[in-house]
Protein backbone atom coordinates (compact mmCIF):
# COMPACT_ATOMS: atom_id res chain seq x y z
CA UNK A 1 0.00 0.00 0.00
CA UNK A 2 1.41 3.63 -0.83
CA UNK A 3 2.44 5.61 1.83
CA UNK A 4 0.73 8.71 1.22
CA UNK A 5 -2.56 9.16 -0.28
CA UNK A 6 -4.05 11.96 -2.76
CA UNK A 7 -7.08 13.70 -1.94
CA UNK A 8 -7.31 17.10 -4.23
CA UNK A 9 -10.35 18.47 -2.58
CA UNK A 10 -7.86 20.08 0.42
CA UNK A 11 -5.44 20.88 -2.07
CA UNK A 12 -6.30 24.63 -1.74
CA UNK A 13 -6.54 24.76 1.97
CA UNK A 14 -3.26 23.18 2.33
CA UNK A 15 -1.07 23.79 -0.03
CA UNK A 16 -2.00 26.72 -2.03
CA UNK A 17 -0.28 29.34 0.49
CA UNK A 18 3.04 27.42 0.58
CA UNK A 19 2.95 26.80 -2.93
CA UNK A 20 2.13 30.66 -3.28
CA UNK A 21 5.36 31.84 -1.10
CA UNK A 22 7.67 29.00 -3.04
CA UNK A 23 6.74 30.31 -5.89
CA UNK A 24 6.56 34.28 -4.99
CA UNK A 25 10.37 34.14 -4.48
CA UNK A 26 10.91 32.71 -7.47
CA UNK A 27 9.04 34.53 -9.86
CA UNK A 28 8.63 38.10 -7.88
CA UNK A 29 5.15 38.99 -9.29
CA UNK A 30 1.71 38.84 -7.68
CA UNK A 31 -0.37 37.48 -10.72
CA UNK A 32 2.11 35.24 -12.60
CA UNK A 33 2.78 33.54 -9.18
CA UNK A 34 -1.07 32.64 -8.45
CA UNK A 35 -1.42 31.80 -12.43
CA UNK A 36 1.74 29.55 -11.80
CA UNK A 37 -0.35 27.82 -8.64
CA UNK A 38 -3.13 27.75 -10.24
CA UNK A 39 -1.81 25.77 -13.27
CA UNK A 40 0.11 22.98 -11.06
CA UNK A 41 -3.08 21.96 -9.25
CA UNK A 42 -4.95 21.69 -12.80
CA UNK A 43 -2.21 19.61 -13.97
CA UNK A 44 -1.47 17.74 -10.85
CA UNK A 45 -5.23 16.63 -11.11
CA UNK A 46 -4.59 15.74 -14.53
CA UNK A 47 -1.47 13.22 -13.69
CA UNK A 48 -3.24 11.88 -10.64
CA UNK A 49 -2.87 8.31 -11.65
CA UNK A 50 0.97 8.96 -11.78
CA UNK A 51 1.09 9.89 -7.93
CA UNK A 52 2.74 6.59 -6.50
CA UNK A 53 2.21 7.90 -2.96
CA UNK A 54 6.49 7.52 -2.37
CA UNK A 55 6.52 11.27 -1.78
CA UNK A 56 4.10 13.52 -0.15
CA UNK A 57 1.23 15.44 -1.68
CA UNK A 58 2.86 18.06 -1.01
CA UNK A 59 6.38 17.08 -2.49
CA UNK A 60 4.96 16.39 -5.91
CA UNK A 61 3.23 18.97 -5.98
CA UNK A 62 6.01 21.51 -5.41
CA UNK A 63 7.47 18.97 -8.39
CA UNK A 64 5.15 20.12 -10.71
CA UNK A 65 5.74 23.33 -9.96
CA UNK A 66 8.95 23.67 -10.63
CA UNK A 67 8.52 22.59 -14.06
CA UNK A 68 5.98 25.29 -14.34
CA UNK A 69 8.30 27.95 -12.80
CA UNK A 70 10.88 26.58 -15.32
CA UNK A 71 8.42 26.59 -18.40
CA UNK A 72 7.33 29.85 -17.63
CA UNK A 73 11.36 31.43 -17.91
CA UNK A 74 11.41 29.39 -20.96
CA UNK A 75 8.49 31.26 -22.72
CA UNK A 76 9.56 35.04 -21.27
CA UNK A 77 12.69 34.58 -22.07
CA UNK A 78 12.21 33.70 -25.71
CA UNK A 79 10.44 36.66 -26.04
CA UNK A 80 12.85 39.08 -23.98
CA UNK A 81 15.48 37.91 -25.90
CA UNK A 82 14.25 38.58 -29.11
CA UNK A 83 13.06 42.73 -28.19
CA UNK A 84 16.16 43.50 -26.14
CA UNK A 85 17.95 46.33 -26.84
CA UNK A 86 21.46 47.74 -24.46
CA UNK A 87 21.40 51.29 -24.34
CA UNK A 88 23.50 50.92 -20.75
CA UNK A 89 26.75 50.84 -22.77
CA UNK A 90 29.62 53.20 -22.13
CA UNK A 91 30.94 55.40 -24.72
CA UNK A 92 34.27 55.21 -23.07
CA UNK A 93 35.68 52.12 -24.53
CA UNK A 94 34.83 48.18 -24.77
CA UNK A 95 37.21 47.22 -21.68
CA UNK A 96 36.28 45.35 -18.92
CA UNK A 97 33.52 47.09 -16.96
CA UNK A 98 32.40 49.33 -20.13
CA UNK A 99 28.97 48.53 -18.86
CA UNK A 100 27.64 51.18 -17.11
CA UNK A 101 25.51 48.38 -14.19
CA UNK A 102 29.71 47.09 -13.82
CA UNK A 103 30.11 50.20 -12.00
CA UNK A 104 28.32 51.15 -9.58
CA UNK A 105 28.16 49.01 -6.07
CA UNK A 106 24.60 47.82 -5.32
CA UNK A 107 23.96 47.90 -1.84
CA UNK A 108 20.93 46.00 -2.05
CA UNK A 109 22.53 43.18 -4.20
CA UNK A 110 22.25 40.01 -1.56
CA UNK A 111 24.32 36.47 -1.54
CA UNK A 112 23.31 33.98 -2.83
CA UNK A 113 23.46 32.35 0.35
CA UNK A 114 21.28 34.97 2.62
CA UNK A 115 18.60 34.24 -0.64
CA UNK A 116 19.24 30.50 -0.04
CA UNK A 117 18.58 31.15 3.56
CA UNK A 118 15.02 33.36 3.29
CA UNK A 119 13.61 31.26 0.66
CA UNK A 120 14.08 28.16 3.79
CA UNK A 121 13.36 29.83 5.80
CA UNK A 122 10.12 30.97 4.37
CA UNK A 123 9.25 27.58 3.17
CA UNK A 124 10.20 26.66 7.04
CA UNK A 125 7.27 29.16 8.28
CA UNK A 126 4.92 27.90 6.32
CA UNK A 127 5.45 24.56 7.27
CA UNK A 128 5.09 25.10 10.87
CA UNK A 129 1.37 27.20 9.47
CA UNK A 130 0.85 24.47 8.34
CA UNK A 131 0.54 22.37 11.17
CA UNK A 132 -1.76 24.83 13.01
CA UNK A 133 -5.32 24.66 13.40
CA UNK A 134 -7.13 26.37 10.02
CA UNK A 135 -9.19 29.13 11.63
CA UNK A 136 -5.76 29.82 13.70
CA UNK A 137 -3.18 29.95 10.56
CA UNK A 138 -5.46 32.31 8.52
CA UNK A 139 -5.98 34.39 11.09
CA UNK A 140 -2.13 34.78 11.76
CA UNK A 141 -1.30 35.24 8.00
CA UNK A 142 -3.64 37.76 7.67
CA UNK A 143 -2.40 39.85 10.74
CA UNK A 144 0.96 39.29 10.33
CA UNK A 145 1.92 38.92 6.61
CA UNK A 146 -0.65 40.14 5.13
CA UNK A 147 -1.21 43.19 7.58
CA UNK A 148 -4.42 43.62 8.16
CA UNK A 149 -6.56 45.89 10.34
CA UNK A 150 -7.74 44.02 13.98
CA UNK A 151 -11.25 45.47 13.18
CA UNK A 152 -11.09 43.88 9.64
CA UNK A 153 -9.98 40.30 10.60
CA UNK A 154 -12.72 41.18 13.83
CA UNK A 155 -15.98 41.42 11.15
CA UNK A 156 -14.58 38.37 8.55
CA UNK A 157 -14.57 35.62 11.16
CA UNK A 158 -17.39 37.79 13.77
CA UNK A 159 -15.20 37.40 16.40
CA UNK A 160 -14.25 39.74 19.10
CA UNK A 161 -10.92 41.82 19.35
CA UNK A 162 -9.89 39.86 22.76
CA UNK A 163 -10.45 36.74 20.80
CA UNK A 164 -8.31 37.62 18.14
CA UNK A 165 -5.83 38.37 20.45
CA UNK A 166 -5.86 35.21 22.03
CA UNK A 167 -5.57 33.30 18.60
CA UNK A 168 -2.51 35.63 18.14
CA UNK A 169 -1.10 34.19 21.10
CA UNK A 170 -1.49 30.63 20.39
CA UNK A 171 -0.68 30.88 17.04
CA UNK A 172 2.87 32.52 18.06
CA UNK A 173 3.61 30.52 20.87
CA UNK A 174 3.10 27.33 18.44
CA UNK A 175 5.08 28.85 15.40
CA UNK A 176 8.00 29.90 17.81
CA UNK A 177 8.37 26.39 19.16
CA UNK A 178 7.63 24.71 15.67
CA UNK A 179 10.58 26.82 13.94
CA UNK A 180 12.71 26.57 17.20
CA UNK A 181 12.58 22.72 16.52
CA UNK A 182 12.95 23.27 12.74
CA UNK A 183 15.22 26.20 11.75
CA UNK A 184 17.21 27.62 15.04
CA UNK B 1 -16.63 49.82 35.87
CA UNK B 2 -13.40 51.69 35.55
CA UNK B 3 -10.43 49.12 35.68
CA UNK B 4 -8.04 50.03 38.33
CA UNK B 5 -4.90 51.63 37.43
CA UNK B 6 -2.45 49.28 38.62
CA UNK B 7 1.50 49.19 37.00
CA UNK B 8 1.33 45.22 38.28
CA UNK B 9 0.17 42.85 36.18
CA UNK B 10 -0.75 39.43 35.54
CA UNK B 11 1.78 37.31 33.17
CA UNK B 12 -1.31 36.91 30.98
CA UNK B 13 -1.45 40.32 30.23
CA UNK B 14 2.09 41.25 29.73
CA UNK B 15 1.99 38.36 27.62
CA UNK B 16 -1.21 40.06 25.97
CA UNK B 17 0.85 43.55 26.33
CA UNK B 18 3.84 41.88 24.41
CA UNK B 19 1.52 40.53 21.55
CA UNK B 20 -0.16 43.83 21.03
CA UNK B 21 3.62 45.84 21.04
CA UNK B 22 4.53 43.14 17.88
CA UNK B 23 1.98 44.65 15.74
CA UNK B 24 2.18 48.28 16.90
CA UNK B 25 -0.65 48.25 18.42
CA UNK B 26 -0.36 48.42 22.67
CA UNK B 27 -0.94 51.77 24.27
CA UNK B 28 1.96 53.86 26.21
CA UNK B 29 0.57 52.70 29.02
CA UNK B 30 0.53 49.26 28.32
CA UNK B 31 3.80 49.36 26.70
CA UNK B 32 5.24 50.83 30.60
CA UNK B 33 3.19 47.70 32.40
CA UNK B 34 4.89 45.59 30.28
CA UNK B 35 8.33 47.03 30.67
CA UNK B 36 7.83 47.22 34.32
CA UNK B 37 6.66 43.29 34.34
CA UNK B 38 9.77 42.14 32.00
CA UNK B 39 11.87 43.85 35.30
CA UNK B 40 10.65 41.05 37.48
CA UNK B 41 8.99 38.06 35.57
CA UNK B 42 11.90 35.60 34.13
CA UNK B 43 9.09 33.54 32.26
CA UNK B 44 7.51 36.63 30.47
CA UNK B 45 11.22 38.09 29.56
CA UNK B 46 11.63 34.76 27.42
CA UNK B 47 8.51 35.09 26.17
CA UNK B 48 9.17 38.65 24.93
CA UNK B 49 12.64 37.71 23.49
CA UNK B 50 11.12 34.78 21.30
CA UNK B 51 7.89 36.99 20.46
CA UNK B 52 10.79 39.37 19.29
CA UNK B 53 12.45 36.97 17.53
CA UNK B 54 9.61 35.33 16.20
CA UNK B 55 8.60 38.81 14.31
CA UNK B 56 12.38 39.62 12.80
CA UNK B 57 12.11 36.14 11.17
CA UNK B 58 9.07 36.98 9.75
CA UNK B 59 9.70 40.15 8.39
CA UNK B 60 13.35 39.31 7.34
CA UNK B 61 12.36 36.85 4.67
CA UNK B 62 9.39 38.90 3.73
CA UNK B 63 7.30 35.51 3.74
CA UNK B 64 4.01 35.78 1.36
CA UNK B 65 0.68 34.16 1.66
CA UNK B 66 -2.30 34.46 -0.61
CA UNK B 67 -4.72 36.81 0.24
CA UNK B 68 -8.34 35.36 0.91
CA UNK B 69 -9.74 36.59 -2.34
CA UNK B 70 -7.37 35.48 -4.29
CA UNK B 71 -7.17 31.99 -2.58
CA UNK B 72 -10.83 32.01 -3.21
CA UNK B 73 -11.26 32.77 -6.75
CA UNK B 74 -8.19 29.78 -7.10
CA UNK B 75 -10.83 27.25 -5.05
CA UNK B 76 -13.69 28.45 -7.34
CA UNK B 77 -11.86 27.94 -10.95
CA UNK B 78 -10.98 24.41 -9.29
CA UNK B 79 -13.67 23.24 -7.91
CA UNK B 80 -15.07 23.67 -11.41
CA UNK B 81 -12.28 21.21 -13.01
CA UNK B 82 -12.43 18.94 -10.35
CA UNK B 83 -16.51 18.79 -11.43
CA UNK B 84 -15.44 18.24 -15.11
CA UNK B 85 -13.29 15.63 -14.04
CA UNK B 86 -16.00 13.94 -12.04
Amino acid sequence: MPKHQINPNKWIDLYSDYLFNYTITRVKDRDTAQDLVQETFFAGLKSMKNFKGEASERTWLVSILKRKIIDHYRKINSKKGKAEVRINFSEDGDEDGSWLEKRVADPFDKTAEDNIENTELGLAIHHCLSKLPAKQAEIFKMKTILGYDTEAICNEFDITASNLWVIIHRARTSLASCLEENWL
Amino acid sequence: MNKKRTLFIACEEANHNCDKTQYNEATIWEKIKLTFHLIYCKACREYSNNNAKLTELIKDPKIDCLKPKEKEKIKSCFEKELLEQD
